[in-house]
Order: C-alpha cells, then structure tokens, then sequence
C-alpha cells in the first residue's frame, strides 16, 4: 500500500470516528440505554439494581407549563385544576414584604402577567411534584401498606389495596397527592413507573424544552443526574422534616417551601 | 398576608374562598364532618369508661347510680365509633385489610386491634361480669323468646353462687383496672394519630394525645351527667343529688386539666413563634374565630366552669343546681364538638405552604354530610335505649334487677 493510500486511510478512519465516537458516547451515557440494551437482550428489568432521582434546575424552568400537561396525558390525571402529579409554581418576590406565589392551573395555560403594585425584584418558575422521600411520611402512615417504597426508590402506591382513607394526603408535606376522584385511591406522581422501567424518561422530563428537569440514577458516574449533583449547588424542600427527598433543586431560593 | 394576593387566580380562588396562595392538591379537604365526629365518639366512650372506673376502681361511691349507665353509655358509643371511619374510607369494602395485612408503621393500622382491644376484652368482658347475675335471674324469671335470649347471654355460666358471685365481681375489678390505661390508650392513640403528623404544624404537638384525653374525660362525665339527668326527668325519678353533684365536681376538674393543658400548648405556640406562626393566626382569627374562641373558649370552656363553681359552690337550691349543670353540660358537649372540630378541619384550613387558607364547604346529603353525621349521633342513643332494656342500669327501681355490685 502506497504512503498516500495510506494517509487518505487515516484521514477517512479519524473523520469516521469524530462522527461515531459522540454519537457513541452519547449513546453510552444515554440514561436508560442500560435498561434499553438489557430489553433487547431480553433481560427482565431488576429494580434492585437502580436508584433513581430528579435534579430540577431552577435557572433553566421558564414556567411554559408543558411539564404538567405532558403528565397529565401520560398518566390520564383529572384534568381539573385541582388535580395534579406535577405543577408549576411563580415566585414574585418584591423588595419588601411576602413572597407572592401563584400556579395557575398548575402552569398548564402559562402565567399571566403579575399584577403587583410592589416593586417585584425578581420573578422564578418552581416545578413540584412528588419528592420520592427516602423516608417517606406517606409510606410510613399507610395502614395497610398500599403506598411502599419500590426498591428502586420510587414511592408508588398500590391501587388495588389502597383503602381510600387519605392519611397519607395529610401526612405529605408538599401537597404531592390527592384522591382520585372517580378510583376513590390516593395517586401521586410515580416517575412515571411504567416508562422508566422500560428506559424512557419521565414525560415531564422527555417533554422539558429547556433541560430544566433532569432524571437518572443516583451514584452512577455516567448518570446525568450523577452530573446534576456534581454541579450544582442543591437543595431539597423542607429539609427539616427529615423526610431526605429525593428530587434536588438547584438554584432555589430560600422562599421556596 | 392579605397583601400577596394578587391579580390573575385571586378572583377564581376567592369566589371559593381561598385566600393566598395555597398547593392545587390541597383545594379539596380530606377529612371533613364524619372525621370529626370519630374523635368527638371516641373521645365519649373513653370518657364514659373512665367515669364508670372511679366507682369500680377509686370507691367512689357517690357517683354509684351512673355506675351502670356510664358502662352502657360507653359500650353504645363504642358500637357506632367507627361508622363515620367506615363511611369516610374511599374504599370501606377493602377496610378489612387493616386486620389482615396491617402495616405495622403505621399509627392508623393499630386502630382496628387497639378498637378490638377495647371493645371486647374491656367494654364487653366488663358489662357481662358486670350482669351476669341479672342476666341469670331473668333467664329464670322471663318466659318464651327472653328466656332463651338471655339463656344466651349467660354463655352457660349460670351459677348465682356466692363463690361465683365473688368472681364476677373479681373479675370485674381486674378487667376496669386494665380497662383505665385500655381507655387511656384508646383516646390517646386517636389524639397521636393527629399529634404525629410532622407535616402539619397545627397537629404536630407531643401534647395532642394528652389533651384528647383530658377532653375526653370532660364529654364523657358532661355526657352520662346529662343522660342521668334527662332519663331521670323522663321516667319520673328523683335525681340523686349526691352524685350529680359529685359528678359536676369531676367534670370541673377535669375541665380545668384540659384548659390548663390548651393554654399551655396555645402560649407554648405563641412563644416559639415557629414559621408557621403567621398563618396559623391569621386561620385563628378568620377562619377559627367563631368555633375556636366562641364556642370552644368562651361558651364550651369558661361559661360551663363558671356556672359549676356557682352552681356547686354557691347557695342555690337544688332545682337551680340541676338546672346550671344540664346548661353547662350541653355547653361542653357543644365545646368539645368544637374542639375536634377545630383540631381536624383547622389542621387542613391552611395550606402547608404556609401562604394561604382555605375553606371547608359542608356537605348537607351524602354520606359526609350533615344528615349523616346527626343519624350517626342520634345512633348511639337508640343503642343505648335498648341496651337499658335489654340490661336495665338503674339502681332505684325494677325490683328484680339487683343493685350493682360495688
């Protein structure tokens, strides 16, 4: 083989692999590729072997509400203002005085334009949902055990045995759950259970068009929730309950409960 | 607070009475009219057992007449306590599974075997030593289906022998001394079930489960003052002085334990001056104000401790007395009522993100509603009149009864 051929060789093998090689790694650090390689080969999903978590990005949410009308259709959650898995919550603080907060069904159809005669100082956008506590209130006041820590640690509730007596909605402290009104059982948000198991992100995540919701496992290096925890500074809501959430905000202020 | 309400939502909202800013989940309230009536029935039953226990246990032997009626009143209380939990339950027909596969974490699980417990080892154990020998005597006395019904209720101990006679009063004492932390537990089990809500800052209190108690003894002792006075009234008999007397007394007392243990708890609040103190007294001076400080305060605490020192203190002829302890004990019925009132729809009024309060809408039809809640109070009265057929409780008439045993 000629020193030329060969060069040419060289040339097409790097521009090769410039392409591949991202597009592999990606595909390596793809959340959920695992579970996606383990369905092809057959393998059944083990729950054991995961632990998942959320990362939501304060900075990055522009409150366009789509998080929540995307689980809403996914999961088939009322579609009345006062059901939600998820929703979006405004911050109006002012220089002076109360936070002003707002979640117009949920942030669903948006927000309006604050109305304030204060000089509001700055405004954020704050998605909630179920925190997936490690220990969890809800769990431990089931009486007959129908809400359970999955060992993934997702928080899910069971409802063929749930009995409908909605100590659990009490016992939550950030208003992540309400009774179904036509199954008569509690329901919250499950990660959605049913995707992630499958390799697919949470619909609030797949549909956020800023990143602003990040999911994957917890101590995985390859994880992008791995990398969330890394860079940013988080916190989780109402630490002092000792409930260990397991949905981390990064960037939320100190109004935020 | 009333300045962070703004513009877009506050209109909608207000038209149902939201104020600030409150979780959309938390729109609709969980535990209405029926869970309030479950503490405020319980609350009856372990009152009225504790009352019936200072004459077993304590000697008291003034309060002898209501000794009977207290045990029946707590034991037809008991019977309808967990309607309202029944009919609450999105799922009731699944409640079974709390016996079955109970979740042993749970405060809410130890309902069913703490109910059980009181029910059959104390209350129904209790009242059968207690009537053993009457139900013996009628099954010997009484002809056709009663002979047989109370053949029946004998369980085939028959023997009115002065040895057996010994041992059901034994047996009796054994069972109410066990009975007294059995109540205990009872309606501090229920006050723990709110007291152990870390979320909710109005319920989480150490001192939930002792004021539930303490509350519960005042309606249980104003509860049998105002059955003894009423069935006295009704079947022409003259009221034994003595012991409503007596009885007002304990009520004041315990009275004065429980609003002794509020206040503490309402200065202990104010003191901290937790978070969540803003919203709490903005709920207190809204949305509480007229169950909390009138009803609950003024007319179910402070007038009826008054006029039972006037009343028991004072110079007053007797018909006067009996007159002022009928008025304070209806009033500490209404005061308690109030109490479970504003414990469980206060503990949901305000949102737990401390921004806004919102409304509870009672429902008038319906299985939570106001018609419901009045049959399941009228309930333990038709029990209670035909448990006093079945068991007559009273010491001064119907010769063939015998006098209770001490």
């Amino acid at each position: 083989m000629s020193e030329k051929n060969t060069k040419i060789l060289r040339r097409d093998f790097l521009k090769a692999a410039s392409r591949l090689i991202p597009g592999g790694l990606l595909f390596i650090m793809a959340p959920g590729t695992q579970a996606l390689l383990a369905a092809v080969e057959g393998k059944e999903y083990d729950p054991s072997e995961h632990n998942y978590a959320m990362g939501v990005d304060i900075h990055k949410c522009i409150g366009c509400g789509r998080c929540a009308d995307a689980c809403k259709k996914e999961n088939d959650v009322p579609r009345e203002p006062t059901f939600f898995r998820t929703w979006v919550e405004r911050y109006a603080i002012p220089s002076e005085g109360e936070a002003r907060v707002d979640s117009p069904n949920g942030g669903i159809d948006g927000f309006p334009e604050v109305k304030d005669d204060r000089d509001i100082m700055r405004s954020f956008f704050v998605p909630k949902l179920c925190n997936h506590c490690t220990n969890a209130p809800c769990v431990q006041v089931c009486p007959v055990g129908a809400t359970f820590t999955s060992p993934d640690g997702v928080v899910l509730v069971d409802r063929e045995y749930c009995v409908g007596c909605r100590y659990c909605i009490q016992a939550c402290p950030y208003g992540a759950r309400y009774l179904h009104p036509e199954e008569h059982v509690a329901d919250k948000c499950t990660f959605c259970y049913h995707r992630i198991r499958e390799g697919l992100l949470p619909a609030c995540v797949e549909v956020c068009p800023t990143k602003a919701r990040v999911f994957g496992e917890v101590g995985q290096r390859s994880s992008p929730m791995h990398r969330f925890l890394r860079l940013n500074d988080v916190t989780v809501l109402k630490s002092w309950l000792n409930t260990k959430p397991k949905v981390y905000y990064a960037g939320a202020d100190g109004e935020v409960r | 607070m009333n300045s962070i309400l703004f513009s877009f939502g506050v209109m909608a909202a207000e038209a149902h009475g939201i104020t600030g800013y409150i979780y959309p989940n938390e729109f609709e309230l969980h535990w209405g009219l029926l869970v309030v009536l479950y503490p405020y029935l319980t609350g009856l039953v372990a009152g009225a057992f504790i009352l019936a226990s200072l004459e077993r246990v304590f000697n008291v032997k003034v309060i002898m007449p209501v000794y009977r009626l207290s045990l029946l009143t707590a034991l037809a209380f008991m019977l309808v306590a967990p309607l309202p939990l029944l009919a609450h339950l999105g799922h009731p027909e699944r409640s079974f599974e709390m016996f079955l596969t109970p979740h042993s974490q749970s405060a809410m699980a130890m309902f069913g075997f703490v109910y059980a417990w009181y029910l059959m080892v104390v209350l129904l154990l209790e009242v059968w030593f207690d009537y053993r020998k009457d139900i013996v005597i009628k099954s010997r006395e009484k002809r056709g289906i009663k002979k047989y019904f109370y053949k029946i209720l004998t369980l085939g101990s028959t023997s009115l022998s002065e040895k057996a006679l010994q041992f059901d009063n034994k047996a009796g004492r054994l069972i109410t001394i066990i009975g007294i932390p059995s109540a205990f537990l009872l309606h501090g089990y229920v006050g723990f079930i709110f007291g152990s809500v870390k979320a909710n800052p109005w319920w989480s209190s150490v001192l939930m489960p002792i004021v539930f108690l303490f509350s519960a003894i005042v309606s249980g002792i104003a509860l049998v003052l105002l059955i003894y006075i009423v069935t006295s009234l009704v079947r022409w008999k003259q009221l034994n002085m003595a012991c409503v007397n007596k009885l007002a007394e304990f009520l004041l007392y315990a009275m004065l334990v429980d609003f002794s243990l509020e206040l503490l708890d309402f200065i202990q609040r104010l003191y901290e001056s937790e978070e969540s103190i803003a919203i709490l007294s903005e709920m207190v001076s809204n949305r509480l104000f007229i169950s909390l400080i009138i009803t609950q305060i003024i007319l179910g605490s402070l007038v009826p401790m008054f006029s039972i020192i006037m009343a028991r203190f004072g110079r007053l002829p007797d018909e006067l007395r009996r007159i002022l302890y009928f008025l304070a004990a209806i009033l500490v019925q209404v005061g308690i009522f109030s109490t479970r009132w504003n414990v469980v729809v206060g503990g949901q009024l305000f949102s737990k993100s401390l921004r806004g309060l919102t409304v509870y809408k009672l429902e008038i039809f319906g299985l939570e509603g106001v018609f419901m809640t009045i049959f399941l109070l009228l309930l333990p009265f038709v029990i209670l009149y035909i448990l006093t057929k079945v068991l007559p409780p009273w010491s001064d008439s119907d010769k063939s009864m015998s006098a209770p045993q001490g």
